[in-house]
Parts: structure tokens; sequence; C-alpha cells
């Protein structure tokens, strides 16, 4: 039985009511969304926050909405399901649609939230382990410790970024829109927006450049190519559910001779952060997608794949092994966004 | 300590309980709905399984203050609010879990027939495939998930009055009985 840590539990109803709350309490406060991850993680005691704020009741976080420009704007509260399974975010980023779709079991994708995913914690086999598992072993460097159990003598941690949908959300050049309190005497809504690319740092113990008391409230979309196509593939212990052992996302733009104009491939679950896979646009751009040019480029493509991911032992698989999956399925989720189809897993 | 305000299996309840708890906790140890079970309690196994407004939810993950404002359906419900529909006996899920012998120890079983029960609600006649995926979230350790399958296409099959499908162990690659 894995009880959690005693808190005082606040529901505010709209956004302001929570950003006072977090300016009171500053980091003695934590947001909840669909709790699928801090709740176990408070269990094990990672996180032992006096206040916890659930954005539960915040009617203004949920919801996915195109805007006139073509634009998909998605609240942070809506559940994972409600984006798998929404036909907009099936049409203008696939990639998306399935990302989600493959996150965890059908319970968890009901409560897990699309900003609860972008948000997620790191992971590593060292750090999500019960406190008495933690204590035998003598803490690592994410939590409590000082030793990394994954680099021996490593003074920087490499806990996994395991967010499916991250990468996804990378492809399609994504923005992120955070709230953070507003300054004495303004009346102005204190927003923020960056591109996801810039929410990143290579750290696995927070592994995001966020503000004290800030709220991510939105992900926006832009409107993609006239040939957009996306797909996501994922490697995992178990079909039904599990984190990424290795993910990755695929754009491609095909134009109406179904020549590539542009692409994207960008990885998860390696290391602390998600990342682009660098120079595929170089082999794939101008090749006609089902020649046999275009099976060869995304050859090469998986090469490149290979010698740039190195997966670390910092997750339940074998690295080895994860990375001799890495051009499998990057050659297997290019194949599937070429011809519209993924995602792309085992069962 | 904190009032919640539950409406589970139909009935509006107030329950006081530490404000922290989870709603598998309240159900468990305050309402005496022991149905639910405490297995991995850390949202791997799916035991914990409850229906929230229709919608399979993680009890273990759910922070009981969450769930106020929602239906809450635990397995002790199933079969009350089936006689409720006008039905005789047990859910027409329990039932065909009853009469394929789809439980081994039968700690996944409440889990796994919420988890049906939502399904068919939702969709009556799901395949094969469509089967497995909302059963994915409940895990079986005696791995008997053939005949839980089973047990879910028995009442696809008996809503519709047709024969059910064969098991897949039940004929061999070239479709011959064994």
């Amino acid at each position: 039985m894995l009880r959690l840590p005693k808190f005082e539990l606040e529901e505010p109803a709209t956004l302001d009511e929570a950003l006072a709350l977090f300016a009171e309490h500053g980091s003695d406060a934590m947001p909840i969304a669909g709790g699928t991850d801090l709740v176990p993680n408070m269990k094990h005691r990672l996180f032992e926050p006096k206040v916890v704020v659930s954005l539960a009741r915040i009617e203004a976080l949920t919801g996915i909405r195109v805007t006139s420009g073509g634009e998909l704007e998605i609240g942070a509260m809506t559940t994972l399901a409600d984006v798998a399974r929404s036909s907009a975010v099936q049409e203008r980023a696939p990639v998306l649609a399935q990302a989600a779709s493959l996150i965890a079991g059908p319970q968890l994708r009901t409560m897990g939230t699309l900003g609860g995913n972008v948000m997620l914690d790191t992971r590593c086999q060292w750090y999500n382990q019960t406190h008495f598992w933690r204590t035998s072993l003598g803490y690592c460097l994410k939590k409590d410790g000082t030793e990394c159990h994954v680099v021996q003598g490593g003074g920087k941690c490499v806990a996994a970024a395991s967010n499916d949908t991250a990468p996804a959300l990378m492809t399609l050049g994504a923005t992120l829109v955070f709230q953070g309190p507003t300054p004495p005497g303004e009346s102005k809504a204190n927003l923020r927006e960056i591109a996801i690319d810039a929410l990143w740092k290579a750290d696995g113990i927070v592994n995001k450049h966020t503000e004290p008391g800030e709220i991510l409230t939105a992900i926006r979309i832009p409107a993609q190519a006239a040939g957009h196509r996306g797909a996501y593939g994922k490697l995992r212990d178990r079909g039904s559910i599990d984190f990424p052992l290795f993910g990755c996302a695929v754009r491609l733009d095909v134009g109406t001779d179904e020549a590539v104009t542009g692409a994207d491939i960008c990885a998860v679950a390696l290391v602390a952060r998600p990342s682009h896979v660098k120079r595929i646009e170089d082999e794939l751009v101008g090749q006609r997608v089902g020649s046999d040019d275009f099976a060869s480029a995304v050859g090469r493509v998986a090469e490149l794949a290979y010698k740039q991911c190195r997966p670390m032992d910092n997750s339940p698989g074998d690295a080895d092994y994860r990375r001799e999956m890495v051009p499998v399925y990057v050659r297997r989720t290019l194949h599937a966004a070429a011809q519209g189809a993924g995602p792309v897993h085992h069962v | 300590m904190r009032v919640f305000r539950l409406n589970v299996n139909g009935d509006d309840l107030e329950v006081a309980a530490p404000a922290h708890w989870t709603l598998l906790e309240v159900l468990r140890y305050e309402l005496g709905l022991i149905g639910s079970k405490q297995g991995c309690d850390k949202g791997d196994c799916g035991a914990c399984t409850v229906l929230l407004d229709g919608s399979p939810v993680l009890s273990c993950l759910r922070l009981a203050a969450t769930a106020e404002g929602h239906a809450v359906v635990t397995i002790e419900g199933l079969m009350p609010m089936h006689k409720a529909r006008g039905g005789d006996g047990a859910d027409v899920v329990q039932d065909a879990f009853d009469r394929c012998g789809a439980l081994q120890c039968g700690f996944c079983q409440p889990g796994m027939m919420l988890s049906a029960r939502a399904l068919l609600n939702e969709n009556p006649k799901p395949t094969r495939g469509e089967i497995h995926d909302a059963l994915a979230g409940n895990l079986c350790r005696c791995t008997g998930y053939t005949q839980i399958v089973q047990a879910v296409e028995l009442c696809v099959a008996e809503a519709a009055g047709v024969e059910p499908a064969q098991p897949a162990w039940s004929a061999d690659a070239n479709g011959k009985k064994v």
C-alpha cells in the first residue's frame, strides 16, 4: 500500500485564483492536472508539496478549437483521450493524435492531460521507485543523493524525457502559452508564449525553463503545409501500457507531385530532453514518396538517427537493444507517415 | 479532514476523510466498498478501476476531492444499476464472466468488468481488437486473458443474437478446430 504524504488541497475555479495561490505559497505549492504522474511520484516521496493546487475546476483550460487562421489551440487540461479522438487533431496534426493514443492505457488517457504530458517529470529506473527502495540504494543525483547510478562518477542527471507528445509537438512547431502572476498595478494578463523547442534544457533534474508561479494554459499548433503528413512510433515493453523506451515523431511535407518538400524527426526517451534528428532534410527533400530513391533515403536517415541517438541505462529496457531499435522505428515511422498511416508500435 | 460530497452507484453521500485521500481510499476505508482493489497503488495494474461519468479511471490516482460532481460507479453498483434498468439478475458482463470462467484469483475482475462495461456502453459491437484496446489498462497476473476476451465477445454476440466468435486457441493457423 502506498499512501500519499499529507498536503492541503486547493481547488480554484478560475485561473486568477490559481495564480494567486502560487504567488502566496511559492515553491511550497504544486499544480496537479490529471495526477497520473504527480500522484505516484508523491506516493514515492519524490515530491512532498505542502499545498497541491488542482486545476480540474478551471473550465477555461479545457477544449480543442481551430482558429480562423487554421491554427489548433488545445487547452492544457484537455485529456489525452480527447486529443487522441478529436477529428480536428487527427486531420491537422495526425502525429499528435497518434502519440496521445499510445500513451499508457485507456484509464490513464482518460485522466492524463496534454499539458501534464508536456510538463511531465523526467524518468529514470533509479528514481521512479518507492522511498524504501531509494533509501536502500542510497538515493541518486536527481533526488536526495549525490551519486548518479547511470553514469558512474557523472555530475549531471541523465533521467529521460518520457513524454510522447513532446516530440510530436516539436515536429509541428507548436508554441506553449504560459500565464504568470499579474504584477501589482497591472491589469493585463501576464502571458508568455514560447516555441516548444525553447522549453527544454539538457538537465534531468528539471529539464524545462519555466518562470516561478506560472501555469501552462494552452498549446498552439500552427497550420501545417498543404501536404502535411505525420506519424508516431513508440518502442515499449508492453504495447498496452508503459512509458516509451524510445519514441520518434515524424513530419513529412509532400508536394502535389508526391515529392518531399520538408521533413522533421524528433526523438524522445533517450536523454534528458527530446531532440531533433539533424540533417535529415538533406536526404529526404526532393524524393518522391513510395519511390526506390525515397526508400534508400529513408535508410540513410535511419543511419543518421542511429548515429545521433544514444540511449542510456536510465530506463528498464536494455540500452544496446534500444539503440538497435532506433533505426528500425525511424524507418518504419517514416514509411508510415509517407503512406498516411501509423502509429507504429508492437502489441 | 474534510467532507466529500460524492455520488457513488447512484447514491448521494457525504463522507468525512482526510483531504489528501485518494478516491480508492475513501471507497474502501470509509464507505466499505472493497470491490475496488488496491493492487499496485500507482497506476500500473487497473485493479482499482471505477467508472467516472461512464469512463474508466484509476481510483488509486484520483484524489477523492476531484471526484466530487461526477457520478462514480464501482463494481458493487453494476448489478443494482442493471436491475434499475429493468434487467434481471447480475449485469450481463458479470454473467458472461461467470459463465466463461473469466477469472482465476479474481483480483483483476472488478476492474476488468468495469472496463468492459464502459466499452459496451460506448460501442455495443466491438471487434476483438477493440476489446483488447479497451482492456489494455487492466492486468491479469494469472494471465487468463483468453476467457476474459471471450466473455466480452459472449456479451456482444448474445446482445446481437448470433453465435459467439470462437476463441483464438480453439483453431489452428488454418482455421481447423483443435
